[in-house]
């Protein structure tokens, strides 16, 4: 039987605000547990929430990036359930009239085909505190530092049919809401979380099937991973004559495993109702605009920009102008280096398999985009060769100073000086006459061979600081003399 | 529209809340009422009304994006049961 699957995600942003969305609490991230949860967090009686004009704005550029509809007029509902690290017994969130309205966001496939994915909606909300199950003997305990941390939750229609397509949407979002500056985008510390529909039906077939939900997939990787084995399950479930149930599913990256996380019987009833402690809110044309005005370049303009401005290939300017971080700090290594291409190579190349290595983000990075662009300099203009580069790009990784000061404290110079280098030369053509005559007596093809052993003695002599045309030309003088 | 006594309790439970037999019956009669109340409203000509999520005609106010609390960990864990390196501790709850 041939099966279609058939995708649609929930994405979770954090708001990169100060503070939190209905209050004053800091929302940095990694504070002593509960220092950051005052009394409208905690959810103590006779507190009143104050929305954070940062939070909304902040959604409203999100809208204006997907050229969705904003609604003018946005309201706050309850979403009422039960849980310890919800200490109100309600989210507050948006339900009938979410700020962000329909939209749309184009991804790029591996074979360079493009597919418009439908947003539904998009709406603020916040987040719900932490609950950790380690070192509490058999409690759970609660962090609600992050309790009212403002969210937007993006809906997308079911539009994606496969892990890939979903993976690439999931990166496009990611790649607009750091472009735009509303989200730090770090997924290790859960500012972007994904919530996977996933269902399959017979090809042709027009109905949906039951779909289930894997929640709180924080990777590009697990994500990809659990849809394989969701589609899996369900197809292997419905061949062998079953059905699938309507649920929510737990994904654990470590095992590869999934399991159901809420049964049916239980099916949470969220009773929402409009939040009678927030008033609606509304937003201007004008106001509108301001935000479409200080919206900063889309990774679209951005990438288009690249291609022209540094006449970089569409590979390259797509890689590089997909997170925000990434191009500035190409754009800071080119601007220093002053060669857009050499700079590209090392950002995408050097750089980014030390930053894989250590998994370590770019703006994490020991090596800036200046010190990069003074590495590259110094390659250009001879005073190192492109092996000797590595040797210096991994000094300074490690801490060992400035470019110019690994190259001086290292003596890693280029041999620059002809008539020192003219020396070693004649003294290796002296210490190695046999070779020298069996060169000279050989054919064109076999010196080709020959010629490496030269330069490779020298190499070693100089420990590889010699500038290699100015070598293969003295040698090749010297061995023809 | 009326409630019947299952559903109450359904959503007592949702609510969390412990309802007797005795006041089963009677919130089940009293939440018909209310809803009887509802779809009397519901006759109502809205032709010309917009939908509205407030009854009057005031917008929310807005805060600045600054930090204006401070750490109150110390004055307010102390009310609570149990609590441990800074966490509040409940019962095991892992889904």
């Amino acid at each position: 039987m041939q099966w279609e699957t058939v995708i649609g995600l929930e994405v979770h942003v954090q708001l990169n605000t100060v503070t939190k969305i209905f209050s004053g609490s800091s929302t940095a991230f990694g504070a002593e547990p509960n220092s950051q949860a005052n009394l409208i967090d905690l959810g103590m009686p006779g507190t009143l929430p104050v929305v954070n004009k940062e939070a909304i704005n902040k959604a409203i550029q999100f809208g204006l990036a997907i050229n969705a509809d904003i609604n003018q007029h946005s309201a706050f509902e309850r979403k009422n359930y039960f849980y310890p690290d919800l200490p109100k017994g309600y989210q507050t969130t948006q339900l009938e009239r979410p700020i962000v309205g329909a939209g749309a966001v184009e991804i790029e496939l591996a074979d360079g085909s493009k597919k418009s994915i439908r947003i539904h909606h998009a709406h603020l909300e916040e987040d719900a505190g932490k609950s950790l199950h380690e070192d509490f003997h058999g409690m759970s305990g609660i962090d609600l530092n992050r309790a009212g941390t403002p969210l937007i939750e993006i809906v997308s229609e079911p539009d994606m049919r496969n892990a890939e397509e979903a993976v690439a949407f999931a990166r496009k979002l990611h790649s607009l809401v750091t472009s735009i500056g509303i989200c730090d985008g770090e997924m290790s510390q859960g500012s972007m979380r994904f919530d996977v529909n996933v269902s399959v039906r017979l090809a042709g077939e027009e109905k949906l099937g039951t779909r289930t939900e894997t929640k709180n997939l924080n990777s590009f990787k697990f994500m990809e991973k659990a849809i394989a084995l969701e589609v899996e399950r369900q197809i292997d479930v419905l061949e062998s004559g079953g059905t699938i149930d309507q649920e929510t599913r737990l994904y654990n990256g470590d095992t590869h495993t999934a399991r159901a996380m809420r049964s049916k019987e239980d099916a949470n009833d969220y009773r929402y109702f409009p939040c009678p402690d927030l008033l609606p809110v509304m937003v201007t044309d004008e106001e509108i605009e301001l935000l479409r005005n200080a919206l900063p370049e889309l990774p679209v303009a951005r990438k288009e920009r690249f291609v022209s401005q540094y006449a970089l290939s569409a590979y390259d300017a797509d890689i590089l102008s997909g997170d925000l971080h990434l191009s500035n700090y190409f754009e800071g290594v080119a601007a220093v280096s002053g060669d857009a291409k050499l700079s590209a190579n090392w950002v995408m190349g050097e750089l980014a398999s030390y930053l894989n290595r250590d998994d370590i983000s770019i703006r994490q990075s020991p090596v800036s985009a200046d010190q990069l662009g003074q590495m590259i300099t110094r390659l250009k203009d001879g005073t190192i060769s492109s092996k000797i580069a590595k040797q210096v790009f991994e000094a300074c990784w490690n801490g060992e100073g400035d470019p110019d000061q690994v190259i001086e404290a290292k003596g890693l110079k280029q041999m620059s000086d002809s008539g020192e280098l003219e020396k070693l030369v004649e003294q290796v053509l002296a210490d190695n006459a046999a070779q020298v005559e069996a060169f000279r007596a050989a054919d064109e093809g076999k010196q080709k061979k020959m010629f490496g052993f030269f330069v490779g003695q020298l190499m070693k002599l100089t420990q590889g600081k010699a500038n290699p045309q100015q070598l293969n030309a003295l040698l090749l003088k010297k061995l023809n003399d | 529209m009326a409630i019947n006594q299952d559903t109450v309790l359904r959503v007592a439970h949702l609510a969390r809340l412990q309802v007797t037999d005795q006041d089963c019956a009677e919130l089940s009669t009293r939440l018909s009422d209310i809803l009887a109340m509802v779809d009397e409203l519901q006759q109502a000509d809205v032709s010309d009304a917009a939908p509205m999520a407030h009854p009057l005609d005031v917008q929310q106010p807005q805060r600045e994006d600054k930090i204006t609390e401070t750490d109150i960990r110390d004055l307010v864990m102390p009310l609570a049961p149990a609590a441990e390196n800074g966490c509040y501790l409940v019962p095991r709850v892992i889904e």
